[in-house]
């Protein structure tokens, strides 16, 4: 595995002497501390890969420009850091659009850098052109056309700053070729952002903190929802200090999961359509909602007009377009989340513990249990469930695992336990398959020092499959756990759930990924027992370089719970067991 | 009811876009949308009239705040001076031409050109008005129309400020907008 170097600002220039735009470039982002661009070449953006040789920047060629953007993807969110991607015009540029989008719902801090065809040309319908800031302009924080080289740098700040303060998201900026290739002087000083209207620094008034510290105080039944906003304001020890001080439970979303560790005995668990019954029940039963950095989801909240009607709610969010987007709430927080908790905190000191309504909540997670997965006889079948709880065994939940979108998804937020933020990567709000692999080779390139898997069905496995060559060719140690159930999953449980079975167009005849693996010079190993889970995780971790695990699951197993779309938290669908159950449900 | 905004955004390319583009995506509808310079340099004005309840307006407000180009956005709704202009082109006759005059005096409008068998009629008004006035000219034959949809600004009962001192003290400010529940 090759680690990145430190940049040592090779594309700077003496002052005053001219550099091409192409170069700025470079130069601009190694100021912004940038050690590696995820990319793919192309005619409009060629000047500026020319100056490459400049830079100390470790170019990543991906396969496929969806691939770039979920690896800048994944590099943020294993790092904190912001990710960059980089593409040519036209199809380049439009290859990035299911990447942006998957880092725009998720608040990831992306930049993505494209090639445009002359100024001159903008409008024609020129070879390769394309109206990329037009089309992402929904799905982007901000984007740019820039023109001119004097503006590169500017706009490189500008597009730093955005995408990593407030909520933070991904920012293009399309480059004209003829500004790549024009020269300027590259003064980084005088580039200051230019930033009237940007505002991201909002507090919360007096007034509201005081109503929310008598909600609080008042409260018998509160619970935390915790979000990705935990992560993202690194707040998580916050967070930890609010919960116990206040002897409060605490619900975590997809994105949350991590930010609280798992092991934390007041932490619950994941809340919403695959949240356990004892989390939701609790939510539906509540009299306070604390939301810290969350966004009150469809898939979290179930049915609005049932959803927590008894609970007062406070929301804190950085982002005051989030608040009574879904939920109206008695009291919004404005702010950055950590210090909206450092501010209460100090004025919670009094606050009368909790101590009957956590024991509550204990009595509902052992009802729950004897439905779980992990309690049930052993009849031989290989399950995912068992998958995930013994690779978390066997790393001892220490691994960054990054997940695509769909069953192995949700029974990895069930069956891996995380317990440190960003060791649970996966694409939440747009559910995009396909970007496992990808946003794992980012993750590791963040975090070298850190064990990666990726664990992705063998539907969305197949989308981004390409970037096996990446991996490679790049030396980048990930290894791969499918879940390959030879069924889109998810879509199945619907179709079974909710379609009378009619299993349309879910079924896949798979290639051997075994094989295909060795095709592109990874080990593989397939496995179709419960007894060879175990070995084969052990045999990936011994191995130097990647490895790739065909795990062959039972065909038609079922993420239970379910809250079906729409539906009351409390009206789930739960594992049917023969001990328990007269009859079954489904 | 209609809610009546106030925006200051950054005089630069697609600025016109972001917003138009951000009320399509949260499914708001436009009633008009009228943008135009300010006094200030590099600094455009929108008065945008969205028909929403309270909370979509507070909505509205957050999401426009949020749009990096934006400088300022105020709701003045409720304290707003409204002003409509229109160009209505009337059929007119020799016999119908006098009592399509009467009728522009009697609403103050202002009559820009009379040809042979029309007339452009310049009406500037308030919404209500503007509708008595159609309906007024509707049966000589209205043969043509445009309106600028609204232009709005606070009244004198609020607090004035020059719009330069506003857009400088959203510069220098790290308050955020105020979020009423």
């Amino acid at each position: 595995m090759s680690t990145t170097t430190a940049p040592q600002a090779q594309a700077q220039s003496p002052a005053n002497e001219k550099m091409t735009g192409a170069r700025i470039l470079w130069a601009s982002l190694e100021r912004e501390g940038v050690q590696t661009v995820f990319g793919y070449p192309g005619g409009a953006i060629l000047p500026v890969y020319d100056a490459l040789k400049h830079s100390a920047i470790r170019h990543i060629l991906v396969r496929h420009e969806q691939g770039a953007t979920h690896m800048a993807d994944g590099f943020a969110r294993a790092s904190g850091k912001v990710g960059v991607a980089m593409a040519t015009s036209g199809p380049g540029a439009t290859n990035m659009v299911t990447g942006i989008a998957t880092a725009m719902l998720d608040s990831s801090p992306v930049v993505c850098i494209t090639g445009q065809v002359g100024s001159k040309f903008i409008g024609s319908d020129a070879f390769q052109e394309v109206d990329i800031t037009g089309i992402t302009l929904p799905i982007t924080k901000h984007n740019y056309l820039v023109t001119k080289a004097e503006d590169i740098a500017r706009t490189v700040r500008e597009a730093f700053y955005i995408a990593q303060s407030g909520r933070p998201g991904p920012v293009l900026i399309d480059i004209t070729k003829d500004a790549q290739q024009a020269s300027c002087v590259f003064d980084w000083e005088a580039a200051a952002p230019q930033l009237p209207g940007y505002r991201p620094d909002l507090s919360p008034s007096r007034q509201d903190y005081e109503k929310a510290l008598e909600l609080i105080r008042a409260s018998k039944r509160p619970i935390i929802l915790a979000g990705h906003g935990i992560i993202l304001s690194g707040a998580t020890q916050e967070v930890c200090k609010l919960v116990e001080h206040l002897d409060i439970p605490v619900a975590v979303t997809l994105l949350g999961l991590g930010g609280i560790p798992a092991s934390h005995p007041l932490n619950l668990g994941m809340m919403g359509m695959h949240g356990e019954a004892w989390v939701n029940t609790a939510i539906q039963e509540a009299d306070l909602l604390i939301a810290l950095g969350m966004r009150f989801d469809d898939r979290v909240t179930g049915n609005l007009n049932t959803y927590a009607r008894n609970a007062k709610k406070i929301h804190v969010d950085i982002d005051p377009a989030e608040i009574n987007k879904n939920v109206n709430v008695d009291v919004a927080l404005v702010g950055d989340l950590r210090e909206v908790l450092r501010e209460l905190q100090p004025k919670l000191e009094s606050t009368p513990k909790h101590p009957e309504w956590v024991q509550y909540i204990g009595q509902l997670k052992g009802d729950s249990a004897v439905r779980d997965i992990q309690n049930l006889p052993d009849s031989g079948h290989l399950y995912a469930a068992h998958v995930i709880n013994d690779l978390w065994r066997e790393t001892s939940g220490n691994a960054i695992v990054v997940t695509d979108v769909g069953q192995h998804q949700m029974w990895e937020a069930q069956y891996y336990r995380h317990n440190t933020p960003r060791s649970l990567i996966t694409s939440g709000g747009l559910g995009t398959m396909g970007f496992a692999l990808p946003a794992a080779i980012g993750a590791k390139v963040a975090r070298p020092e850190a064990e990666v898997w990726v664990v992705v069905g063998d539907g969305g496995f197949q989308m981004t499959m390409p970037e096996l060559a990446t991996i490679f060719q790049e030396k980048i140690k990930v290894h791969i756990a499918i879940i390959n159930n030879g069924y889109l999953g998810m879509v199945r449980q619907w179709q079974e759930f909710f379609y009378s079975r009619n299993y349309a167009a879910s079924p896949l005849v798979n290639p051997d990924f075994a094989k295909l693996a060795e095709a592109f010079g990874i080990r593989a190993t397939t496995v179709t027992q419960r007894s060879g889970v175990v070995p084969a995780i052990r045999e990936a971790r011994e191995h130097d370089g990647s490895m790739l695990i065909n795990f062959r699951v039972e065909q038609e197993d079922t993420v239970y719970p379910m809250v079906p779309a729409g539906a009351d938290l409390k009206d789930m669908i739960r594992r049917p067991n023969p001990a328990v159950d007269t009859e079954m449900e489904w | 009811m209609l809610n009546t905004f106030v925006v200051y955004v950054e005089d630069k390319p697609g600025v016109l876009a972001r917003v138009a583009i951000l009320f399509r995506r949260r499914a708001f509808n436009i009633e008009t949308l009228t943008v135009g310079r300010t006094d200030v340099p590099g600094v455009s004005r929108m008065t945008i009239v969205v028909d929403t309840d309270e909370q979509g307006a507070l909505r509205i407000e957050a999401n426009v705040y949020k749009l990096v180009n934006v400088l300022r956005i105020q709701n003045i709704t409720g304290s707003d001076v409204t002003r409509d202009l229109a160009l209505i082109k009337v059929a007119i006759t020799a016999q119908t031409k006098s009592r399509v005059e009467e009728i522009a005096n009697k609403h103050a409008a202002h009559i820009v050109e009379t040809g042979r068998d029309a007339m452009i009629l310049e009406f500037t008004s308030t919404k209500d008005k503007m509708d008595q006035f159609i309906a007024a000219l509707r049966p000589y034959g209205i043969l043509e129309m445009v309106s600028t949809g609204h232009v709005a600004m606070a009244g004198c009962s609020q607090a004035s400020h020059h719009s330069a001192l506003l857009i400088e003290e959203v510069k220098g400010s790290a308050q955020g907008i105020p979020r009423s529940v």
